[in-house]
């Protein structure tokens, strides 16, 4: 799906990432974890396409494709997601007008039709049921004034919209009470099939409950310190970054 | 990135901008009492309107022209206008078979006015209109089905011939032919424009709508508006225009009075997109309007609603006198400014009556290398208790090469009234563009989203058909401005 070699990016002179490895296949769950600060974020900024981050090496290739090559808008539509750590608000455009857009023009990249409007709003309705989202929220404008979890949920609805090849989640349980965890951990559950794949980026062992890792990596400073299976997560829970941070500690 | 596009900029050529080979019957160049004379003269007019002229020019003459208005241009050089020029042969069309084929190619060509070209071959619709081509009014459609309701609706010249009591009465009483430098000029040249009666009791049963085109260059057009809705009546007024892409600026100085009787309403939209000049700012439109309602009679409303996408420079200030007690004035406002465009527009609400209200909402769009400024006065009165008004101006600025401005002036002389002002300044966000662009939407569109979601509450005043027009206007105005 995505495979990830020596990626460098840096913004102004701070190096960010500094080498990152890492393979995704069809099919896999990865989880992302890593002190604040440490890169998770950026890389999933890197990958959709921010253009405030140079990459200075390496390279990402994206179902054969040259990620870097690709501009942001056609990364997506080629099947990226990112699920926002911060939701973007949109005033004055409808969640509904704003998918109905994306959606159309996912499609037509694909050399498909628009879809109708009658089908459109039966799949709103289908996706809104899988993360629960309170129908008046798809109606209103992009995120504006949604608390911080109905925020995230949404974001969970929009990637249920668009079917992307590989969502990348920067800490959607953050600021989920339990329910909503679960619900919305379900929904991507739902979501998962042996022809998508999904990157969890996440602070808590807590979500990796719900959604079960393949792997799990741990950034620190800029690159994967170490990888392993779901069980890395719960040590890392029990024991904190200390012992990390101590023996990958390098100057900044 | 954004730099890049920027500067790629909006090479998004302007779509009606090119002219139509009519023959014209033309005044010389130059202004004086001759002119003006023969001006008169040509549209038959009486002699009072030909004082009615040749006073305001008088006073014109000893005005200067305003220099308060944060734009600079090159002034016109007023001796070097035409002032009447009107489409041969200049006779009394009876029927859309009698409009010059050329004509009728033109509004083919403009596009935007598909129901237009509907309504002007008769085809059923809900809208009649006024098309003002250079300085004549053209083709009024509908004219009959409305004069069964007892409307008026027909050029202006028409009117003084046919309705002189009216434009006697009603003429300058919201724009004084001394308000102000343009109002004088057009008061002593103007050639046509529309006019509208609607009398008591009467609720338009269409849309009238008034197509403005400057097609002959070296030519100034100078148009002229008056609605009037008498006790109890309702209009809804559209007003829409275009002009050849030519490197000349060209004026346009228009006059638009609406007079409101007890209980009467009425609602004018524009949707202004004048040539706006190249990317380079060379050539334009200088569009210098006075645009003003008095809500002359108890309980009375008048709302202007204006998106106003061209021009090279646009002086505009659509206003409401609320003389009636209990009156409404509103005005909405999108104003987008790109490349070298400027525009200084905004309103004066005057509260003189009591109870009055007013509201200001006005959302200032600048790419590119322009300069976007509002300019409002809200004004109570003594003796206007319990006025209130509500102001929200908000801008947003794309790149960083551009300018936008708030000049609110407030002077209260009744201690009742309550005024609320609220502005805000936002840059269009590179997140919510890389949001956006995300999920798939690139950035043409994206900016589109961002900026119809922003000026959402002004869209909405729009008659339907108009605010998909505005949509897509807004969007061709703004291609390329953000990277
Ligand atoms: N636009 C930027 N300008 C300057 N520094 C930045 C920028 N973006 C990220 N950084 C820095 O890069 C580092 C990594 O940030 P990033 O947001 O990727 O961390 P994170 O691992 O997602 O942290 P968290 O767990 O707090 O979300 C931080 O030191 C941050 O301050
Ligand atoms: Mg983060």
């Amino acid at each position: 799906m995505i495979t990830i070699k020596n990626l460098h990016a840096s913004i102004g002179d701070k190096e960010i990432l500094r080498g990152i490895n890492l393979e995704v296949k069809a099919g896999e769950v990865h989880a992302i974890m890593g002190p604040n600060g440490s890169g998770k974020s950026t890389l999933s900024s890197v990958l959709a396409g921010r253009e405030d981050y140079d990459v200075t090496e390496g390279e990402v290739t994206f179902n054969g494709k040259n990620l870097l090559d690709l501009s942001t808008e056609d990364r997506a539509r080629e099947g990226l997601f990112l699920a926002f750590q911060y939701p973007i608000e949109i005033p004055g455009v409808s969640n509904i007008n704003f998918l109905r857009t994306a959606l159309n023009e996912i499609r037509a990249y694909h050399g498909q039709e628009e879809m109708a409007a009658k089908d459109f709003l039966a799949l709103v309705k289908e996706k809104s049921k899988l993360v629960e989202l309170d129908a008046k929220l798809a109606s209103r404008s992009v995120n504006e004034g949604f608390s911080g979890g109905e925020k995230k949920r949404n974001e969970i609805f929009q990637m249920a919209m668009l079917n992307p090849k590989l969502a990348i989640l920067d800490e959607t349980d953050s600021g989920l009470d339990i329910d909503a965890l679960r619900i919305v951990a379900t929904g991507v559950n739902k979501l998962k099939s042996k022809d998508n794949a999904t990157i969890v980026i996440t602070h808590y062992q807590r979500l990796l409950d719900y959604i079960v890792p393949d792997f799990v990596h741990i950034l620190y400073k800029g690159r994967i310190v170490k990888s392993g299976g779901k069980e890395l997560a719960l040590e890392m829970e029990a024991k904190g970054y200390d012992e990390i941070k101590k023996e990958f500690e390098i100057a900044d | 990135m954004a730099n890049e596009i920027l500067e790629e900029h909006i090479n998004k050529d302007y779509e009606w901008g090119f002219t139509t080979n009519i023959d014209a019957d033309e005044a010389p160049k130059g202004l004086n009492e001759d002119i003006i004379k023969f001006i008169s003269a040509k549209k038959n007019e009486p002699e009072w309107m030909l004082e009615f002229r040749l006073k305001a020019f008088r006073n014109w003459q000893n005005m200067v022209e305003p220099e308060w208005a944060h734009v600079s241009y090159t002034k016109p050089n007023f001796q070097d206008i035409i002032y009447y020029s009107a489409p041969k042969p200049k006779k009394e069309l009876a029927s859309l078979d009698e409009v010059d084929p050329e004509l009728l190619k033109t509004f083919e060509k403009l596009g935007i006015s598909l129901e237009e070209q509907k309504r002007l071959s008769g085809v059923q619709s809900n809208i009649a209109v006024d098309v003002v081509f250079d300085s004549v009014s053209v083709k009024t459609t509908f004219k009959e089905t409305l004069a069964e309701k007892g409307i008026i609706f027909c050029s202006f010249s028409e009117a003084v011939q046919d309705h002189p009591e009216l434009v006697k009465k009603y003429m300058g009483m919201a724009v004084p032919p001394t308000d102000n430098f343009y109002a004088a000029l057009n008061s002593a040249v103007f050639t046509d424009g529309s006019f509208c009666y609607i009398p008591k009791g009467v609720r338009s049963p269409m849309e009238l709508s008034t197509y403005f085109r400057i097609n002959a260059s070296g030519t100034g057009q100078f148009e002229r508006t008056l609605i009037i809705a008498d006790e109890d009546a309702y209009v809804s007024y559209l007003e829409g225009c275009t002009a050849p892409q030519r490197d000349e600026n060209q004026l346009h100085a228009a006059v638009v009075e609406i007079i409101t009787h007890k209980n009467a309403e009425v609602k004018y939209s524009t949707v202004q997109n004048w040539y706006p000049g190249d990317k380079d700012g060379k050539g334009g439109i200088f569009n210098f309007v006075t645009k003003r309602g008095i809500c002359l009679e108890d309980n009375s409303k008048i709302s202007w609603t204006q998106v106003e996408t061209g021009s090279a420079v646009t002086w505009k200030y659509p206003s409401v006198i609320l003389k009636g007690n209990n009156s409404v004035g509103e005005f909405y406002s999108v104003a987008v400014t790109n490349n070298y465009q400027q525009a200084d527009t905004g309103t004066k609400m005057i509260h003189i009556g009591k109870n009055t209200r007013s509201t200001i909402i006005s959302k200032g769009i600048s790419a590119g290398f322009s300069n976007n400024s509002y300019r409002g006065l809200v004004q109570i009165k003594k003796g206007a208790s319990n006025a209130r008004n509500f102001s929200q101006c908000d801008s947003l600025l794309m790149g960083d090469k551009c300018g936008a401005h708030t000049f609110p002036y407030i002077e209260i002389k009744d201690k009742s009234a309550v005024v609320e002002h609220e502005a805000t300044t936002s840059k269009i966000g590179e997140d919510q563009l890389f949001y956006c662009k995300q999920r798939g939407i690139d950035n043409e569109k994206a900016i589109g989203l961002i900026v119809n979601g922003y000026c959402k509450e002004v869209l909405n005043k729009l008659p339907m058909e108009f605010a998909v027009e505005a949509q897509k206007l807004l969007a061709i105005s703004l291609e390329g401005s953000v990277g």
